[in-house]
């Protein structure tokens, strides 16, 4: 048998702190690829799986990093050992990495080509014109539309998409024997993501080398891999072959990630008795001025949301989907009135569009929101406490602080945190506890409706399903109606009665949850379930 | 070591203030002339010597310490309530005033800061009043300019927009969720604010501009010593060194609070 | 690109017009009556309101803001109360020293921070980082009217290596420039410093690296010509700070520029020619910092290149 192309003994890594402080990050870490294979390393935030990525080549701050113990071998050479200047002739030549933020990863002040015609210069010293044609060959290869033309672009000028298929002709420059690719598909629209991944597997075959695929999407993995590696917490807890693992996972957090992912745990909602809307909103535009010239004053707009028609039924879940730019979340946005927009809506037998804001605020009780971002939607300097209570305190400013505190400490319990949380700020938490203080913060003024703006996108798997069943709970028990926005489909099929399909800023398509999943009638509702299904 | 960079430029600055505020008590005598003294170097019996009209150095420099140290803090209160509130007023509110007010921020930030506060103080007239209208009126924009850039973009973030569900009043959605977060630049912003009015006050003294004689500034001393470099640097030395001190001990304490406060918002 | 210069000039040109109807506003500040506050005690009334007159300051307040307008626009800055002379002469005369320093000064403070911060960034939390920051934070602390001063005692009475005061020479350049360009170093070395920092965490570093670029190519290539888009617009606000210190400089060094006009201007109270001091280099650092942020826009692809 052939030795293995690379053979990672017994890694760990470590990281020192301003204070020379010593903290481990990844623990004895092996495994191996052989040629031309392809392996992927899995994993949550914080696992260690990127920073044993970056190892391979030397990529972290040479000032903060250490080794303790193992050994990179590649192609049967210790990398650890060996000297900057010799791993320089490794990096690009033998090993090239792509990243997972295609918009950043590239120089804003060089054109593409200039960049993309490097690594030739320096490892196989061809001439500017020759490195050219090469990479204008490659740059065909990997789908660029027109690479003549992007040539000397900019890379600004260019798509997420586009740039990451830049990035991976770069990488591939000097035919590499391991490619790793660090969450390639991540920061990118889900349409655009199979269009990657499946480029990836493309050229995986046209240059038979090794890939290396870090990512914390275990679907991804399963199309993709051959052999996969589970890491948590900075340990390689289960390695084994694609299909033995997603048949009978052996360690109990590959069995918990398996199990994580979302699954429709919404009951059906009967449409038969034909109750009247909650909320009933009638073309709803909402239209951002492009550039403020001093020429130009509003000939240019974007159209984040035309014309779009909405209702939602008491204790309904309507999903809103989309990809970035598809404008739902301004639509939401513009339904709970916090986005001017026009329109009619209608929410509760009252015309929310007429209202002024100061007779708006009392209503502002019955619609909340939750928003992605658990980490800038709660006020920083303010306790858990605060933060619940505020609405109270607005809206009931009658009750006393002994009974304020005992509603919020009962809302705490619901929500599946403790008492002894009241004073702490929120800094203190991890994301999917912030996002249960912000579902707190919403639940308690016992709203009719909630506004669900990507709730779970930022938090881990296993947190997400955790997210999801408590959302699910709290509406059966206090029948609250949630517009419900993402750009997932598997969490809009697991929590959504209805749902409603949206791009750029128009509407595509609406139905029965079930209905759209099996019979998509729009083109482009295919195309995004083909997509996400997939993967 | 880490302990000394705040421990020493703390006490320097606390001996500052309390010369400041407790030293019309001292047994101090910065005007009074004793010819035989003029120009007389550092002895035992006075420790920073004579003046060029036999004033001892000590005691002025201890005058010096209240009229920089006044300055400072009535430049700073003004300069920081006006920049803040028409900085809040300016991001929050948005629109035409918005625009005016921006306008204006450009056209005052369009002068070299002492310059303009040259050209105020020489056309006012000297005095520790005009001294301190000028330097407020060159020193409103800096906060105005922070408070508002963050304002704008506080203004957009989550945090508020689930105040603004809640049913927050504007009143109360700036009290709680905006000028909260405001405090951490703007107490930064207020520090180096007071290094660069201290030396902004001493160079408008230099240029005769400042407090009137016989009242004592560092920067007058420096000024009245420059003629008699040679044979008594010390009346250049000691206001120099001091205030070199105390814009030092502020920068120091500056940077680390930044330090200190940057870690925490991230 | 053509369209952002066009708006950014229109609103330099706002700007202007704002500075010069503040320090138009500034002679209405003088406390009582300005003429008496120019002729001092000894005028008699009918030189009084002859001034008065010849400054139109009996006309409606908006008369003479339209006057003095009108008058700028022909290059009219009015006249010298004291040498009587025409003040755009004596401007002429009086600019290119002040030019000239202001140049110096800049050049020393680039010669010294572009090298100490530079190598403070690479060499992070090394021994050379802590002594630039401690050079820097002693720059940012030591005031220009205390340090020239020293350096006059120093190089000039006691080595005789540079002449005390004027403008004569080379020679006579070298310590003012040192004074003017101290403080501006200290600030850009520490800009210099956190921007190339910043820059080399950025993402595309990693990239360059993971091509097996050398680390000196990445730092010039990559890392200096992204660093070098914030640092020109610091510079560029930061020549108020130079603008403004040359005043005093020009003072301790007997520099004949616009700064030791003005202070003498003062001095004598002849207020039309402070006000066309404050004036000019007011101006100059408007339109310095208009050609900063073409230049930025120029140098970035993001600007350049956009619609």
């Amino acid at each position: 048998m052939t030795p293995p192309l690379l053979n990672i003994k017994k890694l760990s890594v470590a990281f020192k702190n301003s204070q020379q402080h010593l903290t481990q990050v990844v623990h004895q870490v092996s495994f191996q690829i052989n040629l031309g294979e392809k392996l992927a390393l899995v994993g949550e935030s914080g696992s260690g799986k990127s920073v044993t990525a970056l190892s391979i080549i030397k990529l972290h701050d040479r000032q903060r990093v250490n080794y303790p113990t193992g050994a990179i071998e590649f192609q049967g050479q210790n990398l650890l050992q060996k000297s900057e200047a010799d791993l320089r002739r490794v990096r690009g030549k033998n090993i090239a990495m792509i990243f997972q933020e295609p918009m950043t990863s590239l120089n804003p002040v060089y054109p593409i080509g200039t960049q993309l015609i490097e690594p030739l210069l320096l490892h196989e010293g061809l001439s500017k014109s020759a490195a050219r044609s090469r990479m204008l060959e490659l740059l065909e290869l990997t789908g660029l539309p027109e690479p003549h033309k992007r040539f000397n672009s900019y890379p600004h000028t260019l798509s997420g998409g586009q740039r990451q298929r830049v990035m991976i002709a770069m990488a591939l420059a000097c035919r590499p024997q391991l490619l790793i690719a660090d969450e390639p598909t991540t920061a990118l629209d889900v349409t655009i993501q199979l269009q990657i991944l499946e480029l990836l597997e493309n050229m995986q075959q046209e240059f038979g080398m090794a890939v290396l695929l870090i990512t914390h999407d275990l679907n991804l993995v399963k199309r993709f891999a051959e052999r996969i590696c589970v890491m948590q917490e900075g340990n390689l807890v289960e390695s084994a072959n694609a299909e033995k693992l997603f048949e009978q996972p052996q360690h109990a957090y590959t069995q918990h990630l398996l199990n994580s992912q979302p699954e429709r745990i919404q009951t059906d909602y009967d449409y038969t008795t034909a109750p009247t809307p909650l909320l009933d909103a009638q073309q709803i535009r909402c239209y951002f001025p492009l550039s403020k010239n001093f020429f130009q004053r509003t000939d240019n707009e974007i159209k984040a949301v035309d014309e779009i028609d909405l209702h939602l039924y008491p204790g309904e879940t309507l999903g809103i989907v989309g990809e970035s730019g598809s404008g739902k979340t301004t639509l939401g946005l513009c339904v709970l009135r916090l986005q001017n927009c026009t329109g009619a809506i209608r929410f509760a037998g009252k015309q929310l569009d007429r209202l002024q804001t100061r007779q708006l605020r009392p209503l502002r009780r019955q619609l909340q929101v939750v928003f992605q971002d658990p980490y800038s939607s709660l006020s920083p300097r303010m306790t858990v406490e605060q933060i619940i209570s505020e609405g109270l305190i607005i809206h009931y400013p009658d009750l006393n602080h002994q009974k304020r505190r005992e509603r919020v400490i009962k809302i705490l319990k619901e929500v599946g945190l403790q008492e002894d949380m009241l004073s702490r700020y929120p800094h203190e938490f991890s994301g999917g506890q912030r996002q249960r203080i912000a579902i707190a913060r919403a639940v308690i003024l016992e709203p009719q409706l909630i506004l669900l703006d990507e709730p779970t996108s930022a938090l881990d798997v296993s947190v997400q399903k955790q997210v999801l069943e408590l959302l699910e709970n709290l509406q059966r028990k206090h029948h609250i109606s949630y517009l419900f926005i993402s750009h997932d489909l598997k969490v809009i099929r697991a929590m959504s009665h209805r749902i409603m399909v949206m791009r750029h800023g128009c509407f595509i398509e609406q139905g029965e949850t079930e209905k759209i999943f099996n019979h998509p009638q729009h083109p482009y509702t295919r195309s995004l379930l083909h997509a996400s299904l997939f993967m | 070591m880490f302990k000394y960079q705040i421990l020493i430029p703390s006490s320097i600055l606390i001996l500052w203030l309390i010369l400041a505020i407790l030293g019309p008590w001292f047994p101090l005598e910065p005007n009074h002339i004793i010819l035989p003294n003029i120009l007389q170097p550092p002895s035992l019996s006075e420790w920073l010597g004579y003046d060029d009209l036999g004033r001892p150095v000590l005691d002025r420099l201890m005058m010096g310490a209240r009229t920089s140290f006044f300055v400072a803090f009535g430049v700073i209160t003004v300069s920081l309530t006006v920049g803040t509130l028409i900085g809040t007023i300016s991001g929050w509110f948005g629109g035409y005033i918005d625009l005016i007010i921006v306008r204006i921020m450009d056209v005052f930030l369009a002068f070299p800061g002492i310059l303009l506060a040259i050209a105020l103080s020489g056309i006012l007239g000297p005095g520790i009043e005009n001294v301190v209208f000028a330097l407020s009126v060159v020193g409103w924009v800096g906060f105005a300019r922070i408070t508002r850039a963050q304002t704008l973009s506080l203004k957009h973030r989550e945090h508020v927009l689930a105040a603004r569900a809640l049913g927050a009043s504007i009143p109360r959605i700036l009290r709680y969720h905006i000028i909260p977060l405001l405090m951490a630049p703007l107490l930064i912003e207020a520090t180096f604010g007071i290094a660069g009015i201290v030396i902004a006050e001493a160079g408008l003294s230099f240029l005769g501009l400042g407090v009137q004689p016989p009242a004592a500034s560092w920067g007058s001393m420096i000024r009245d010593g420059t003629g008699y470099m040679l044979v008594a640097p010390h009346i250049v030395l000691a206001p120099g060194l001091t205030l070199l001190l105390v814009v030092l001990s502020v920068n120091m304490l500056g940077d680390k609070l930044r330090d200190k406060l940057d870690v925490k918002s991230q | 690109m053509p369209s952002f210069i066009i708006s950014r000039l229109l609103s330099t040109l706002t700007v202007i017009l704002g500075v010069i109807t503040l320090i138009f506003l500034l002679i209405h500040l003088v406390p009582g009556d300005p003429v008496q506050a120019m002729l001092g005690e000894t005028a008699t009334p009918t030189d009084l309101e002859a001034l008065r007159q010849a400054l139109g300051l009996n006309q409606p307040l908006f008369t003479q803001w339209w006057q003095y307008m009108t008058h700028l626009l022909q290059g009219d800055l009015g006249t010298s109360l004291y040498s009587q002379e025409p003040i755009i002469d004596i401007m002429i005369e009086r600019f290119p020293a002040t030019l000239e320093l202001a140049i110096a000064g800049l050049l020393v403070a680039i010669l010294i921070a572009l090298p100490l911060g530079s190598i403070a960034a690479l060499r992070k939390d090394t021994i050379y980082d802590n002594s630039a920051m401690v050079f820097s934070l002693l720059g940012v602390s030591i005031p220009n009217f205390w340090l020239g001063p020293l350096l006059i005692l120093l190089f000039s009475l006691t080595l005789g290596w540079f002449p005390v005061s004027g403008r004569e020479n080379f020679l006579s350049l070298i310590l003012p420039a040192l004074t003017l360009g101290t403080a501006l170093s200290a600030i850009l070395a520490r800009m210099i410093r956190s921007t190339l920092l910043e820059v080399l965490n950025e993402d595309y570093i990693r990239t360059a690296r993971a091509k097996g670029l050398r680390e000196s190519a990445i730092v010039i290539h990559h890392a200096l010509r992204n660093a070098s888009l914030p640092i020109i617009t610091i510079l560029g606000l930061q020549l108020g700070t130079l603008l403004g210190g040359a005043v005093i400089t020009e003072i301790i060094f007997a520099w004949p520029g616009i700064g030791q006009l003005t202070i003498e201007s003062i001095q004598r109270r002849d207020y039309p020619l402070v006000q066309a001091c404050i004036l000019l280099i007011s101006v100059s650092y408007v339109l310095i910092n208009t050609l900063t942020d073409v230049l930025y826009a120029w140098l970035d692809p993001r600007v350049r290149y956009s619609v």
